[in-house]
């Protein structure tokens, strides 16, 4: 405890719960600000699919919406809901909350730099919120922001904005870099004795893996903003083709970052399911190390996908071959995931509690998403479907049930431990059949409609002859997204009253094996008291035979025959 | 119930073969690999535009070799003084120390001034970030994008190596001394690699 006690002098109101180094602390920082994002978001769509279900009609409290303000809303609900709410919550939440606790170390390996990634991507949000309100409106070049759209003010009528999107991008990349530093430096050296890395919590796998991922792909992005940036301020011509530039270089450069993103995104929710379902299977995850492999060559493999995202872009044509096949290649580990959760639940004595419940609305959608995904990824099917509703739909079902059902079943999970209170279920398990049931009704029409042949990104479909028979879709779509809104007010409840009416949590709510359960809940500063808890065993030893109850805590000795 | 560890809590022990003094160096060459992609995508982009260019002017005959080459030469000596800097302080010779770290930070100074100088002589020969006489704008773009970044990275260095040249000047801890001038070296030696792919790149083909 040399290095880490030294840094840890804080006793003040402010030091404890602002500016705080402790990454518990931190990590609900990062939560407050994703909620936060969130509803942001989630209000942008209410919006927008007002406007796609009733075009020429006034949105009520809100105003009409032209083209361009919808441009701007469309493009701010990607970019909130990729960066400012799926990275934050994921990765900066549950990366900051679990990986000391789950390794057994007292904090990050290097508190400050925690801190000060908070603030910065504090910062990025706060330029990212400003941006909404300055002259010409938030960015409207798409969350991809491609040029030449984006490269030219006069494109979309937004000057302000677009700049700031993409300082808010470089703070928020510059922010996870220090993040991902210190999870990978943290999980590496801080484990306790016995806590090898094959019995490591999936969950911090899934992290290492996506941090992994996230170092490695960031870069090129970070240098496709700042020649976006040049080309916007000081007439540099890399991306526009006036000047010999190249539209296509950013899409190359956006993308080779964009795919492993989404495996950022998505790794992070596997693992929290990964680790909700042996518990309330009360049985060891099925494939423990082949899900650690499968986990790796998915990551591996994310990097040499990347151009499948441009079937349509005008690349060379020989190139959409491989690009298809490492494409179908990459959903062989992820079936192996699906698989090993499936049979993780087979013959387990299995208890729905709210976590296990969008633990399994988890697997149910991510499963819809995964295989709409084989049609984008074969380059013949895609040149039909690209562009469409029906990329919309399967990107809402592989990233919404990772961020929303992924992320719910670790927030119900944890939060136990993040706040010393228990939920409550009734409203829990009302919140999750109301959202599964919405959430359906959303996003499942999209793939109608996009088949039929709606693109993305339009803001009046009536305009189109051919759309119009089809306006009913979009109808159910919009209805389903305002009760999906409204299937969120159980949880706001459910949170403000568990935080409000006080039902402490015990230590060990769920009856888990892994570190963070031997802390008190909430964990105080550095943790555990005088001394670390040691590792015996794997994360998931549930039903044992020669153990006393149906769970074996990582940190404890067999009497009869230690092991 | 639960077991818990006997040992002194002052004690943090890892299960890895990193002992808790390496989190630092781990935490560098983590950093390392996400910069070095960084130097990737900006080398394979400029080979993708010039490679699609169709007048991209010969970089020979406009940037001038020989003073680059010196200043590569000049990166390389200060990376051996980095080196017989880190050699001192294990052998506990703190006037050596001294010398060796304030040469390596003269030989990077020494680099941004040429540099600063070499941008001059080109920005008033005609090559502009948005342009030049010679043929595809993307090639003084290009150029003074990467040259940039790295000079950059020099500076960040500079600064960097005069921090730890402060802190083991005035401690006598050999242990910290040697892993805070280590850690220092593997950015510096990042840095001088990377120009060395610059120059082949930029300069040289």
């Amino acid at each position: 405890m040399t290095t880490a006690t030294a840094q840890h002098g804080e006793h003040g109101f402010w030091t404890t719960h602002v500016f705080s180094t402790d990454h518990k602390t931190i990590g609900k920082q990062y939560l407050t600000l994703g909620l936060f994002w969130a509803v942001v978001g989630g209000l942008l769509t209410y919006v927008m699919r007002w406007q796609l279900a009733w075009p020429e009609t006034v949105v009520p409290g809100w105003g009409e919406i032209g083209p361009e303000t919808y441009n701007a809303l469309v493009t701010m609900h990607g970019t909130i809901m990729v960066f400012f709410v799926a990275m934050p919550i994921l990765l900066g939440a549950f990366g900051n909350f679990l990986i000391p606790l789950m390794v057994g170390a007292r904090d990050m390996a290097f508190p400050r730099l925690n801190m000060l990634s908070l603030w910065v991507f504090a910062l990025a949000s706060l330029l990212l919120f400003i941006s909404f309100f300055v002259p010409g409106g938030a960015a409207a070049a798409g969350w991809t922001g491609y040029p030449p759209l984006s490269a030219k003010a006069e494109y979309t009528g937004v000057n302000w904005g677009m700049d700031l999107w993409i300082l808010a991008h470089a703070l928020e990349f510059a922010a996870f870099l220090m993040g991902g530093v210190n999870y990978l430096t943290t999980a590496i050296a801080f484990r306790v004795p016995g806590m090898t890395f094959s019995r490591l919590p999936l969950v911090i796998w899934q992290q290492l893996t996506a941090t992994t991922l996230f170092l490695l792909s960031v870069g090129p992005l970070i240098a496709g903003a700042v020649m976006l940036l040049l080309d916007r301020q000081i007439g540099t011509h890399f991306f526009t083709p006036g000047g010999g530039g190249d539209p296509l270089l950013w899409q190359h450069l956006f993308w080779f970052f964009g795919h492993p993103e989404v495996y950022v995104i998505l790794l992070p929710a596997v693992g929290l399911v990964l680790d909700v379902l042996p518990v309330f299977s009360r049985k060891p995850i099925f494939g423990y190390r082949w899900i650690i492999a499968s986990t790796i060559v998915a990551g591996g493999l994310s990097f040499i996908v990347w151009a499948h995202h441009m079937f349509v872009s005008g690349i060379d044509p020989r190139l959409a071959m491989p690009f298809s096949i490492t494409t179908i290649l990459i959903s062989v580990p992820f079936a192996y995931l699906m698989f090993a959760m499936i049979a993780t639940l087979w013959r387990g004595s299995i208890r729905f509690d709210t976590p296990m419940l969008f633990a399994l609305g988890f697997i149910a959608m991510f499963i819809v998403g995964g295989l709409t995904g084989i049609f984008n990824g074969s380059a013949p099917a895609d040149i039909y479907i690209s562009d469409t509703y029906f990329v919309v739909a399967h990107f809402h079902y592989t990233l919404f049930s990772s961020v929303f059902f992924g992320g719910l079943a670790g927030f119900y999970f944890w939060f136990p431990k993040m706040f010393g209170r228990l939920m409550n279920e009734t409203l829990g398990k009302l919140h999750f059949w109301l959202t599964i049931v919405f959430f359906n009704a959303t996003f499942f029409p999209m793939h109608n409609i996009g088949l039929a042949g709606m693109m993305r990104r339009i803001a009046n479909p009536l305009q189109y002859d051919f759309l119009v028979p089809h306006q009913w879709i979009n109808v159910v779509a919009t209805i389903g997204t305002m009760l999906l809104l409204a299937s969120q007010i159980p949880f706001v409840m459910n949170v403000v009253w568990s935080l409000v009416a006080v039902r402490p949590a015990p230590k060990n709510p769920w009856q888990a094996n892994t570190l963070e359960w031997t802390a008190p809940s909430p964990p105080p500063h550095l943790n555990w008291g005088e001394a670390l808890p040691v590792v015996y065993r794997g994360p998931y030893e549930y039903s044992v035979p020669e153990a006393p109850e149906d769970w074996l805590p990582q940190d404890r000795v067999l009497a009869a025959r230690a092991r | 119930m639960s077991q818990v560890a006997t040992m002194h809590p002052g004690v943090e022990p890892a299960e890895s073969p990193l002992t808790p003094e390496s989190w630092g160096k781990l935490g560098m060459w983590i950093f390392l690999a996400g910069d070095a992609m960084g130097f990737g995508t900006l080398l394979a982009g400029y080979g993708a535009m010039r490679y699609g260019s169709a007048d991209w002017p010969s970089p020979y005959e406009h940037l001038g070799i020989s003073l680059t080459a010196f200043m590569t030469f000049l990166l390389i000596c200060s990376s051996v003084t980095m080196v017989k800097a880190l050699e001192a302080i294990k052998l506990e010779r703190p006037g050596r120390v001294k010398l060796f770290l304030c040469l390596t930070i003269l030989g990077g100074a020494t680099f941004l001034a040429l540099q600063a100088y070499e941008w001059t002589h080109l920005i008033q020969g005609g090559l502009k970030i948005f342009g030049n006489p010679w043929g595809a704008s993307l090639f003084g773009t290009t150029f003074f994008i990467i040259t940039g970044f790295h000079g950059a990275h020099v500076t960040g260095g500079v600064v960097y190596l005069s921090t730890i040249l402060t802190v083991v000047s005035r401690s006598r801890n050999t242990v910290r001394n040697y892993l805070l001038t280590e850690i220092a070296g593997l950015y510096w030696h990042f840095v001088d690699l990377v120009w060395i792919m610059v120059f082949t790149f930029i300069y040289l083909l």
